[in-house]
């Protein structure tokens, strides 16, 4: 490909781009994609290819194929889509190396394109083809329809290891739009949109970009903080490995705004996929020109490395990561100095998050207006969001703010599974809350969820039913912190370890009443005396917790029970005699040996020596389901 | 082949190779580790001869960052995700399988070096849960007979 050295040369590319597009749309042969993220890929989605590919094969079938990131729909993964000639581009889904042969069969022996693994026909306005009867649109699809997609707008359509194909969904054109506009002027639209930092801290976008370009000093330094460690979140990754170039994009548009000429994509290592991606997307770009000195002629020069995280949660704080990329402990410093003014190596450093950059090839190619159409308050645009935990379909949204928790939760995610009862919603991870079933029509924008006493975060989104305890869960996130404390406070470093010391009293059922405003006080003396954002924000699960489930803990303590029968020390198990047939099969399973009996009678197990491991639960057979779980009262 | 490259000398090929020199004590110890397999005491000391830093800093960070492995992990690795979503969907079931099925806790490795057991904080394979990595391999979805098959499997991937 020839080097985008001008504008013009670069409009040139982009049009080649997308002739190749339409011809591969157009081409005689089918074309098959497959959705090869992590999520796809742990689903066994390469599986599913090479049996395709076997299949096809036998059939002596010549096809096209390609690799495209994650539609959102991870449910339903595997997820491939197939194009046959004249026939629209379909989605299948809930696909599996076993059913493939099936697939195959349908759609290609057949010609039976809209059949049981059908999700719905994929709109591609560029090409013309029937109409098929009975065909759903991807777009009619319940967790689509809501959708608003900007950041994701190439998520699982395009193969993000190829340039050619962001250019063809007409990127890097804002870049060039950019260019030609005054750095004022293109920090002023991102004003205009309201967009705010999508990393959690929702920070407006564009002051921050004016503060770094108006701090003194030449050499300055652009971030992209891609060191997504929210337990739960995983949109930084799905964009890293579906469409790398528009963070690409994003950046180089800050730089030019801000006067950067270096700039770090800071990507945890836990990723090693959008790694690997961002690295391609990196060299493409260099090798066409919009990435190096001079960048389409304009006298504009910019360059980004990466670099990889190495496991610290706190490194999602920005001075921590900074001292990270320093090459050294990731610990958080206080502030002033703003890093907008001193930043990495004591030089003025911008730092935005993944989602951002991501937004920023739409706003400035639509403008702030447009993007401002989206939105409640002061909290504008889209954001994404993941759903996981106990919901129909877990994947990744996007959505206009403003929308409610209810509708996120049952519209979009399809409720709970099993018909259980929906106990709340976890926003914001780590340093967020859950808000109960009885406040889900809260909108979800920045304010609105504060408000609950949790926060957006990173827009991860854990739907917890009836069976999950709620101090149990308090105790997770304490666990998790706590761990991750750098340890540089006091407040952080044995704050977070004796609430989580607390909370293992209340869920062994040794705790008295008193503890509970002992608790409450300590978290909030660490939410106000923490250096840092993990440790201002880690008391929030327990506050929120105590704020809406404070009877729960009160069960804890007063009746010594756990009502969802999780914390090991009040639940028992036990064998029911008259359902026992003597297999022996719990008494095999069980780790401590607390189990007794003879074949052929019945079991019986020991609750001094039980660890409550649940070993002999999952193992007892589904005809006989003699082990049972109670609630007991601790000793 | 010549005699065995020194750790030292090791170690000044692998910072050499870096593209940048700035801030390269952590993608030296991530390059120590993926050639070597941990990072020894030899290692710190070779890292920071290298870097002119103290022995105490570079054991500093490489004790602050989870990625780092100060002892030799097994042949096999088993990552378990214990993000939320894994938590609430049986990761620590899962966790407490493997750990009893190689006898180890989370963070040791089995006594003939074979497997090594770990927690990870998330994944990012929340939609997928439980989730794990088997030497670099994410699994979703995972139960404890694909445990059990993997093992049976033993050196070889199911």
């Amino acid at each position: 490909m020839k080097r985008a050295t001008d504008p013009r040369v670069l409009q040139e590319i982009q049009n080649d781009a997308k002739e190749a597009w339409l011809e591969l749309l157009r081409g005689e042969h089918p074309l098959i994609c497959t959705g090869l993220s992590t999520c796809g890929i742990s689903a066994k989605a390469l599986e599913c290819l090479s049996a395709i590919e076997s299949e096809l094969a036998d059939r002596g079938i010549a096809f096209r194929s390609m690799k495209v990131g994650c539609l959102g729909l991870c449910y339903a993964e595997p997820l491939i889509y197939i194009k046959m000639p004249n026939r629209p581009l379909i989605c299948y889904g809930h696909l599996h190396p076993e059913n493939i042969a099936l697939l195959v069969e349908e759609v290609f022996d057949k010609d039976n394109i809209s059949n049981n693994m059908t999700l719905g026909a994929i709109d591609l306005p560029e090409i013309k083809v029937p109409p098929v009867p009975g065909l759903p649109s991807i777009m009619e699809h319940p967790m689509i329809k809501p959708q608003v997609r900007i950041a994701l707008r190439n998520c699982g359509l395009i193969d993000p290891e190829d340039i050619r194909q962001y250019f063809s969904h007409g990127g890097y054109a804002a870049l060039a739009k950019a260019l030609a506009m005054k750095p004022e002027e293109v920090i002023e639209t991102v004003k205009t949109s309201g967009l705010r930092g999508r990393g959690g801290a929702g920070f407006p976008t564009g002051m921050k970009w004016e503060f770094c370009r108006r701090a003194p000093g030449q050499e300055k330094y652009l971030i992209c903080n891609a060191d997504e460690g929210d337990p739960g979140a995983f949109m930084d990754r799905s964009i890293l490995e579906g469409d790398p170039h528009a963070v690409l994009e994003g950046m180089l548009i800050a730089a030019y705004a801000i006067g950067c000429n270096k700039g770090y994509i800071y990507c945890r290592a836990e990723y090693p996929l959008a790694l690997k991606r961002l690295d391609i997307a990196l060299k493409q770009a260099r090798e066409l020109g919009l990435l190096g000195d001079d960048i389409l002629g304009l006298g504009f020069g910019f360059d980004i490395s990466i670099k990889e995280g190495a496991g610290a949660f706190v490194c999602g704080e920005e001075t921590a990561l900074m001292a990270s990329i320093e090459g050294k402990r990731g610990m958080p410093r206080t502030r002033p100095p703003f890093p907008a003014n001193s930043g990495l190596w004591g030089k003025p450093t911008n730092i935005n998050n993944v989602e951002t950059f991501a937004n920023l090839g739409q706003i400035i190619d639509r403008g702030g207006q447009w993007y401002y159409s989206y939105g409640v308050g002061r909290s504008r645009g889209t954001k994404t969001l993941s759903l996981a935990g106990a919901v129909r379909r877990p994947g990744l949204i996007e959505v206009p703010m403003g929308m409610t928790l209810r509708q996120i939760i049952f519209e979009i995610g399809g409720g709970v599974p099993e018909d259980k009862a929906c106990k709340g919603v976890l926003t914001g991870g780590p340093s967020g809350g859950c808000i109960p079933h009885a406040s889900l029509d809260v909108p979800v924008d920045y304010e609105s969820l504060t408000e609950k006493g949790s926060i957006m975060g990173s827009g991860s989104m854990i739907i917890i039913d009836e069976d999950t305890c709620i101090v149990d869960l308090a105790k997770f996130f304490l666990t998790f912190t706590q761990r991750e404390s750098c340890g540089k406070c006091t407040p952080c470093r044995i704050g977070t370890r004796q609430m989580l010391a607390m909370l293992e009293k209340i869920s062994q059922g040794q705790a008295e009443m008193g503890d509970i405003a002992r608790l409450e006080g300590l978290a909030t003396a660490v939410k106000n005396g923490s250096l840092c954002a993990l440790g201002g924000g880690a008391p929030n699960p327990v506050l929120t917790a105590l704020r809406y489930f404070r009877e729960e803990f009160e069960e804890h303590i007063l009746n010594k029970t756990c009502p969802s029968m999780i914390c090991k020390n009040l639940i028992a198990y036990a064998i029911d005699p008259e359902r026992c047939k003597g297999c022996g099969l719990c008494a095999q399973s069980c780790p401590a040996g607390a189990i007794q009996g003879e074949k052929k009678a019945v079991y019986v197990i020991d609750p001094a020596a039980c660890i409550k491991c649940g070993a002999c639960r999952s193992v007892c057979p589904e005809k006989f389901r003699a082990v049972t779980k109670e609630v007991a009262r601790c000793a | 082949m010549g005699l065995e490259t020194s750790i030292e000398d090791r170690v000044r090929q692998l910072l050499e190779s870096l593209p940048e020199k700035d801030g390269a004590l952590i993608p030296l110890l991530q390059h120590v580790q993926s050639d070597q397999g941990f990072i020894s005491h030899e290692a710190v000391a070779a890292v920071s001869e290298a870097l002119g830093v103290s022995e105490s800093f570079v054991y500093g960070v490489a004790t602050f960052y989870a990625e780092f492995k100060l002892v030799r992990p097994g042949k096999h690795h088993f990552k378990v995700c214990l993000g939320t979503s894994c938590y609430l969907r049986g990761g620590q079931s899962l966790l407490d399988h493997i750990s009893r099925k190689l006898g180890i806790e989370s963070g040791k490795t089995t006594r003939d070096g074979k497997y090594s057991l770990e927690t990870v904080a998330c994944l990012g394979c929340c939609s997928r849960s439980p989730a794990m990595a088997y030497d670099g391999v994410i699994y979703g979805g995972v139960s404890s007979d694909q445990i059990d098959s993997i093992l049976a499997a033993g050196d070889s991937r199911p």
